[in-house]
């Protein structure tokens, strides 16, 4: 076991080179512009520029350049780190610290992400096993399209349209019309903001979830080890939540983990941009736009990061869960 | 049931391929048109495309008040099909620029599909038959584009493209091109479909009939390709076509952030990205692309799912009561 973690671990930081490497090669390979005349402004000259470029390492070879960003990215993961500004990492175009900004984004993202996958997993299971247990009647089939529905929505578009029909300025005022209010300063709002967000976001998964849930459930229900229960004459509904539920939830875990993984990482970038939340997503399309490559690199790294480490958890999960499968 | 949903995509496709027949015929008009100044007949009714807006006196009261400009909202059919789903900011026909649209959402969205499932179709096929060294290759290349947060690499590759396009290694792509679309979305999807191939492929790899192929000299692209593929077919084709309907989305989803299909070029995505600003006063522009996306991703989802239940025999499995 103990191998196994150092492993994985091991395997953990590896990926989180290379994704960082494959970032800054995009961004050598497909340049756009040179970044010393951007940061300078429209009133530099050339002196200014050149200056810029000494002090920034644009002159340097691209790996030494790439091993600085690196270094500085860990830089700023210190808390008591730095005297100098240029030893932190920074963005291009307003030089803020990145890693202050994306822990500024953090919360609402947290919020965000958290809130929207107990939604999610919670109608996704109960949909799922609704489905599953009137197989074949009109029920499932109504269920099913609604799900299939759910998933077939561009995730803006949906948030678009709840903002305009159901949010303050709109045609019904049910809802604050975006914006996130912190947790610690009135759970009351932060909580009437969010929950137009959290369905939103949740929608898309609820519809696959259930999907999965009902395939899971239709698959372990014909398996051997259910029937021997039902065999043995144990409760139906016994035999239901002990046996099918859980086994039917593993594929489950997998999925939950790496799709939490995602939204928390910067894959809600849609919902919170439509909703003007400020999350990290947010921030990452900013920077985007900009064409800033330091704060790209803190996002994609941050967001890689949750991803391999949730691949981590759920792979312990998963052999928690199943005896059969044990790490090796 | 399922097939017809796949007549529906079916015609969604046919009306965006007849686009141009369309808007010349029957709206009169081309999608980048400008008919800000034009007056339409509605029901007999002159009405102004984009009304002036402006200040005038009320008569009764004497008062000065402001008009606000109106765009021309759907006409249905009551304008002999010019402005049949509205006009837009610029007077330019709704209904043309989301049939041209549909257009490119629809090459961006099959093209990256054919591109995404031939390439994971090929690498699933080299790591399942060669197994060992190759093998342990292709799973790495999979895990590190599934390591990355998909949509964000996608948007980066997107907007690093869109402002110089692509010059590298003798291919020349423009930055307006869709290429770079269909790329990058083929791309950052390719081992959503190249991972479960894979362990499919390697368990079929141990079965007697790829054992009889090989101890009768069969070379390796025929074992790969006449013995195993055919084997892996319907998981291919249910794949293919949920693939297209996620590429659509994603389409949208990057045009939308500005990195996908380019302005003027019309594409669902950037249709509802420039439409959202007017949400309030023409929901139109909106509402009309946004559900041309959910009609045909949805098409193309339930056929899908019917495909696989036709395919696989395990998903017809029923609750014994």
């Amino acid at each position: 076991m103990a191998t196994f973690i150092a492993r994985r671990i091991i395997g953990m930081v590896l990926v989180l080179i290379v994704v960082s490497f494959f970032v800054f090669l995009i961004f050598i390979v497909v340049p756009g512009g040179d970044p010393a005349v951007r940061i300078a402004g429209r009133t530099a000259n050339d002196q200014n520029i050149e200056n810029i470029r000494r002090t920034w390492g644009f002159d340097e070879p691209f790996y030494v350049q790439y091993v600085e960003m690196m270094k500085k990215a860990g830089n700023g993961l210190r808390p008591d780190c730095c005297e100098e500004q240029q030893s932190e990492l920074r963005s291009q175009t307003n030089q803020l610290n990145v890693v202050d900004q994306i822990k500024a984004g953090l919360p609402a993202t947290l919020s965000l992400s958290i809130g929207a996958a107990m939604i999610w997993l919670f109608f996704g299971v109960m949909v799922g096993i609704i489905a599953a247990v009137r197989a074949g009647q009109w029920s499932d089939r109504l269920i099913t399209l609604v799900a299939l529905i759910g998933i077939s929505m561009p995730v803006f578009w949906l948030g678009i349209i709840a903002r305009y029909y159901l949010a303050e300025g709109g045609l019904v005022t049910l809802f604050p019309d975006g914006g996130y209010v912190p947790l610690t300063e009135d759970p009351v709002q932060w909580f009437w903001h969010l929950l137009l967000p959290w369905f939103v976001l949740a929608v898309l998964f609820i519809g696959f979830y259930g999907r999965v849930m009902r395939g899971n459930i239709l698959d372990t229900i014909n398996e051997d080890f259910v029937r021997t229960a039902r065999a043995k004459g144990l409760n139906p509904r016994r035999v239901m939540i002990k046996h099918v539920l859980r086994n039917s939830l593993i594929p489950i875990v997998t999925l939950f983990g790496l799709d939490f993984a995602a939204v928390l990482g910067g894959g809600a970038i849609l919902t919170e941009t439509v909703f003007d939340l400020h999350g990290v997503g947010q921030y990452a399309a900013q920077s985007i736009r900009n064409f800033d490559l330091p704060p790209i690199m803190g996002v994609t790294l941050y967001g890689a990061f949750f991803i391999v480490l949730f691949n981590g958890i759920v792979d312990f999960l998963y052999a928690y869960l199943d005896p059969r499968i044990r790490p090796t | 049931m399922a097939l017809a949903f796949l007549v529906i995509f079916v015609v969604i496709v046919a009306a965006c391929a007849l686009a141009p027949v369309y808007a010349e015929r029957i709206a009169e008009t081309t999608p980048n048109a400008n008919h800000v100044t034009d007056k339409v007949r509605v029901s007999g009714e002159l009405r102004d495309v984009i009304s002036a807006g402006g200040t005038y006196t009320d008569p009764t009261t004497g008062e000065l008040r402001v008009r606000a400009v109106t765009i021309l909202g759907p006409t249905w059919w009551h304008a002999g099909g010019k402005f049949v789903l509205g006009a837009d900011q610029n007077g330019r026909d709704v209904a043309v620029r989301l049939l041209y649209g549909g257009i490119n959402s629809l090459k961006v969205g099959i093209g990256s599909a054919i591109i995404c499932t031939f390439i994971a179709v090929v690498l699933a096929l080299l790591a399942g038959y060669f197994r060992g060294s190759v093998d342990w290759v292709i799973t790495r290349f999979f895990d590190l584009i599934w390591a990355f947060p998909v949509i964000l690499l996608a948007i980066a590759l997107g907007s690093a493209l869109a402002i110089n396009g692509f010059h590298h290694f003798g291919i020349d792509i423009e930055a307006g091109s869709l290429w770079i679309p269909t790329i990058v979305i083929s791309y950052v999807l390719i081992p959503y479909i190249g991972r479960p191939l894979r362990g499919q492929i390697l368990s079929l790899r141990e079965k007697e009939f790829v054992e009889a192929a090989v101890a009768q000299g069969a070379s390796a692209p025929r074992i790969m390709f006449s013995e195993i593929l055919p084997n892996v077919a319907s998981s291919v084709l249910v794949f293919f076509t949920l693939i297209i309907a996620n590429n659509i989305l994603a389409e949208a989803a990057l045009s939308f952030l500005g990195a996908g299909v380019q302005p003027p070029n019309p594409s669902w995505g950037t249709l509802i990205a420039t439409g959202q600003t007017r949400i309030t006063t023409a929901p139109w522009l909106t509402l009309a692309p946004g559900l041309a996306i959910v009609m045909t991703v949805l098409a193309l989802n339930i056929f899908g799912d019917g495909l696989r239940d036709a395919l696989d025999p395990r998903a017809k499995v029923r609750i014994e009561h």
